[in-house]
């Protein structure tokens, strides 16, 4: 069994009430923080966490709240951003409705670490439940004492609000973010200036993911240095993984970074294998927008070493034979899944949830997703591959937003490793409406290469 | 002084001040190393970053961080540092992925120029036919959009609408009240007054000049005349509007105003915002006191026709028959 | 259709006021704009649909352009602009429900219902839409119900059925 610092308590019946929370050590990481350290002293803990943002970039938390700038006389904010919408990722609702408290005691400790008195978690529209509940929790904790005025008479005010989307995937952009904070349309704002310069109201502020703020609560307990003994390199900590696909057990799990992707999938702990007895034909490892990757080199690299489930390990081989870690969602494709089906349906995610303000991202979204849907309906060209291969070319970094390379990435490595099956699209036009392309050669193990050694001549 | 930035830009080198974008910087040096910009407008705060046309390499970030920047960037907002080194034309990966931009805002756009008003002093087209392909790749019936009149003298072509947001910035910050906007989300954008509503503004007639297409036009003008047939004279009047110095470009054909625009500087944007009132109802040369022909890039198709020279060939000049067929071509050169 | 005209007067009731003011009082002085989003989810929870009649009220009371909110409940997708039926299933259908037959669910509601995606039945009960993403990709194929969004997950073409018949008697 591998360490849950999350999750730990996720099964004890009540654990989303504060009572049982409490019983369960919960709120401890407010008391120490609040206490017995100053707020700098809880961004150099999470520094020494070595805790890397859990939404999907995977920057240092702690180098990320040193940069926040602290004129006199101005408000600082913290912002949590719920607006969990990557396709594939489900983690921040499963932590909300199960063990709220665990993001809202971390939420404290990080806006006492930032001098914030007002907070903010933003949470997707959709997810009303999920608000409910949260604002449930707020009041509890404010009831006992850790929000509001004086918190446990330490002289730190801190008001916690629950703020609502209204349904716009580009809301999790950070930017976007804070102007639909503000009541206006989602478009990511044009940086320079960073949000920890000039962010919500044009005040500094931090945005962080839901599971980000919740692994402060590990780290405050136990301290920066042994949270960073679990896990792997500079893949610190565990992380939540939302597995979904043809899995036989999709949910969400929290593992040690470093766990062997092939353990993820196979073991009776975590996915339990493909569902209905079937190959795993290909997967997307962390949400949507990182690159897939055919069954033999999610579970190994090029060179036949083991992938490992690490911000480091996933991209191993860059982007021609690696992934990323993304958010964390884990999708698993069976041997009956269509690659050119999938890839025109994250497509049209992409181009349904551009927010339409720079040229690229705009028209280019739309453009992939017309190209991808005449190849899956069979009228599709060999040049239209190529065509595809060049506008999500002219779309990668030239965009305002990341939206623009989540957009492009699909459709990138779809080529890269499936053109196979796109080019029996092309060919097939009548048999592909009907059937699929199949597992192909897309599963065969790799073999571990024998390095060479190399004899320097004397 | 230390407020000085020095920045080169594709090997030309400029001191300028502290906060100073590198499109800015660039229109200090002038010529063809300036980017184009079909969204940025300087007298617009908050414009730009939008259409991507502008974008740059920054392949030495400054003296002191010599590092690239990663990405290409927007040159109308980023600024520029202490020692930093641009490439435009200079970079074929820049004129590449302008390529790619000018192919983007073409995709969804009519092409109806040759029934469009503003063809002849338009950005998209001058950016096209600079950056753009000779074809279409794209397969697709385009986006189309009903064709609406925001007020009695402005109409709105939302297909040729590239999305500056141009238009809103001067509804926000000229006008005293806004009742336009972006409507609707990605492709599905639209400039739009929601449910019907004229913009009803002392000012509003600016948003034809700000419109780098033809998706704003002048219904005064709507189909009187192509402009290069029209001949542009600066001229003032005494206006009482208090916002308004009556500084304009009158656009004569023959004896006939038929239409009234602020002046333009070299890079297609206004000098100073004129009223309603100057644009669409003084179209009398008796309303004006005329100052002189307007100065023209002779780049532009307008001057073709107006200030264009009769250069008579060597032979001409020597031959007396030849100077007798070409009579009138001659005398025009004399008066100019 | 839903017997909401646009011409049928919005009032906004005491208490929905008052809920509004507690919202506002979230934010600092003089950035009430913020509680656009969150006011816009009430006003379509007792209304059923954001008209522009309920907007312009909105903005009144936020004192803002009532562009400002056109431009703000256009972009978001869960703002209906047009009237809706009494219950909207909302259907995800991004990749990975996708995987597991959302198609097919859609499908069945499509032939269950008798509408087409996005129009109303007759008795003004029921409207249904694909939507992207809802995050509850392990739980697939899922729909949401409004106002509250509740859910409902794994579902079967039988599952559906019985939610369905279970709406139609309340």
């Amino acid at each position: 069994m591998g360490r849950k610092l999350l999750l730990e308590h996720i099964n004890v019946p009540g654990i989303n009430t504060l009572e049982v929370y409490r019983q369960k050590g919960g709120y401890r990481a407010v008391e120490k923080a609040l206490k017995t350290l100053t707020p700098d002293e809880v961004v150099e803990e999470v520094k020494k966490s070595g805790l890397r943002g859990r939404g999907g970039a995977g920057f240092p938390t702690g180098m990320k709240w040193s940069f926040l700038a602290k004129p006199e006389g101005v408000a600082r904010y913290l912002v949590c951003n719920a607006d969990e919408s990557e396709p594939g990722t489900f983690k921040d609702r499963y932590l909300m409705t199960y063990i709220p408290h665990a993001l809202i005691e971390g939420m404290i400790v990080a806006s006492f670490a930032l001098g914030a008195k007002t907070s903010y978690i933003y949470v997707r529209g959709e997810m009303m439940p999920q608000i409910r509940i949260l604002e449930k929790a707020i009041a509890e904790a404010k009831a006992a004492g850790f929000l509001g005025k004086n918190i446990l008479g330490t002289g730190y005010d801190l008001e916690l609000y629950v703020q609502l989307g209204g349904g716009a995937y580009i809301c999790g952009e950070e930017t976007a973010l804070l102007e639909s904070l503000e009541g206006k349309r989602g478009n990511p704002r044009i940086k320079p200036p960073f949000p920890a310069i000039a962010g919500l109201y044009g005040c500094p502020t931090v945005v962080n993911n839901v599971e980000s703020i919740a692994a402060v609560v590990p780290i405050i307990n136990d301290g920066g240095d042994e949270y960073a003994k679990v896990g792997i390199g500079r893949s610190t900590g565990t992380k939540l993984i939302s597995a979904s696909g043809n899995l036989v057990k999709p949910g969400v799990y929290e593992i040690e970074l470093g766990l062997p992707v092939e353990e993820f999938i196979y073991s009776d702990e975590y996915c339990g294998g493909i569902a209905n007895g079937k190959r795993l034909k290909a997967t997307v490892a962390g949400g949507s927008s990182v690159p897939i990757l055919p069954a033999n080199l999610t579970l190994k690299y090029a060179n036949g070493e083991p992938r490992l489930m690490s911000y480091e390990s996933l991209s191993e081989g860059g982007f021609a034979t690696g992934t990323m870690m993304g958010s964390g969602g884990f999708i698993a494709f069976d041997e009956d899944q269509c690659i050119v089906r999938n890839t025109w349906n994250f497509a049209r995610f992409y181009h349904h949830e551009s927010c339409g303000q720079c040229s690229p991202c705009r028209e280019g979204t739309g453009w992939l997703e017309k190209i991808l849907h005449r190849i899956e309906y069979g009228h599709g060209k060999m040049s239209d591959i190529e065509l595809l291969w060049d506008v999500q070319r002219k779309i990668e970094g030239n965009t305002i937003c990341p939206l623009g390379d989540a957009a492009a990435w699909p459709v990138a490595s779809a080529i890269r490793h499936f053109r196979d099956e796109f080019e029996w699209h092309v060919k097939e036009p009548v048999k592909s409406l009907s059937s699929n392309y199949g597992i192909a050669n897309y599963a065969v193990p790799i073999e571990k290469k024998v390095e060479e050694v190399k004899q320097d001549n004397i | 002084m230390a407020d000085l930035m020095k920045v080169t830009i594709d090997g030309i080198t400029v001191e300028v001040a502290l906060g100073t974008t590198i499109l800015n910087a660039a229109r200090q040096i002038g010529g063809d190393i300036v980017p184009p910009a079909m969204c940025y407008y300087s007298k617009l705060e908050g414009s730009g970053g939008k259409c991507r046309t502008c974008i740059v390499k920054v392949s030495k970030g400054s003296e002191k961080d010599p590092r690239p920047m990663p990405k290409l960037v927007a040159s109308c907002r980023t600024t520029v540092m202490d020692g930093m080194e641009v490439q435009n034309i200079t970079s074929p990966e820049v004129l590449e992925a302008r390529s790619g931009v000018v192919e983007m805002l073409l995709i969804n756009h009519p092409l109806d120029c040759p029934v469009c008003d503003q063809a002849g002093e338009c950005d998209l087209q001058n950016l096209g036919y600079e950056n753009g392909l000779q074809r279409t790749r794209y397969e697709f019936e385009r986006r189309t959009f009903e064709r609406i009149d925001i007020g009695d003298k402005i109409q709105l072509h939302m297909n040729r609408c590239i999305l500056c947001y141009r238009c809103v910035f001067v509804a926000d910050q000229i006008t005293n009240k806004r009742v336009h906007g972006i409507l609707n989300r990605g492709d599905h954008s639209e400039i739009s007054t929601y449910i019907q509503a004229a913009v009803d503004n002392d000012f509003s007639g600016n948003v034809i000049d700000v419109c780098p297409v033809g998706a704003l036009t002048d219904k005064t003008f709507r189909f009187k005349n192509r402009v290069w047939f029209t001949k542009p004279v600066d001229a003032h009047r005494d206006c009482n509007h208090e916002k308004c110095n009556g500084k304009v470009t009158l656009w004569y054909k023959g004896a006939d105003v038929l239409r009234v625009t602020a002046r333009k500087d070299q890079f297609g944007e206004v000098e100073e915002f004129i009223c309603n009132e100057c644009r669409f109802e003084k179209k009398a040369t008796a309303d004006w006191t005329i100052e002189n022909p307007t100065q023209i890039s002779d780049t532009s198709v307008i001057s073709s026709n107006h200030y264009e020279t009769f250069r008579p060939l060597p032979v001409i000049k020597e031959n007396l028959a030849l100077q007798e067929a070409n009579k009138v071509e001659l005398e025009k050169t004399s008066k100019f | 259709m839903l017997k909401v005209e646009e011409t049928q007067p919005v009032e906004f009731s005491s208490v929905l006021l008052a809920n509004f003011d507690e919202i506002v009082s979230r934010y600092p002085e003089g950035k009430q704009k913020s509680a656009l989003l969150p006011i816009l989810h009430l006003v379509q929870a007792e209304f059923g649909w954001t008209s522009p009649l309920a907007m312009d009220k909105v903005a009144e009371y936020l004192n803002i352009e009532p562009i400002e909110v056109y431009e703000v409940a256009s972009f978001y997708s869960m703002y209906f602009l047009q009237p809706k039926g009494k219950y909207v299933l909302e259907v995800c259908r991004t990749g990975p429900c996708c995987l597991v037959g959302a198609e097919k669910i859609m499908d069945h509601i499509e032939s269950k219902l008798g509408v087409k995606e996005g129009e109303v039945t007759e008795d003004g009960l029921f409207s249904w839409r694909g939507v992207e993403c809802l995050a509850a990709c392990g739980y697939a194929p899922v729909l949401q119900i409004g106002p509250e969004y509740t859910f409902y997950e794994n579902l079967t073409e039988q599952s559906v059925d019985q939610l369905i018949d279970d709406l139609r008697k309340k």
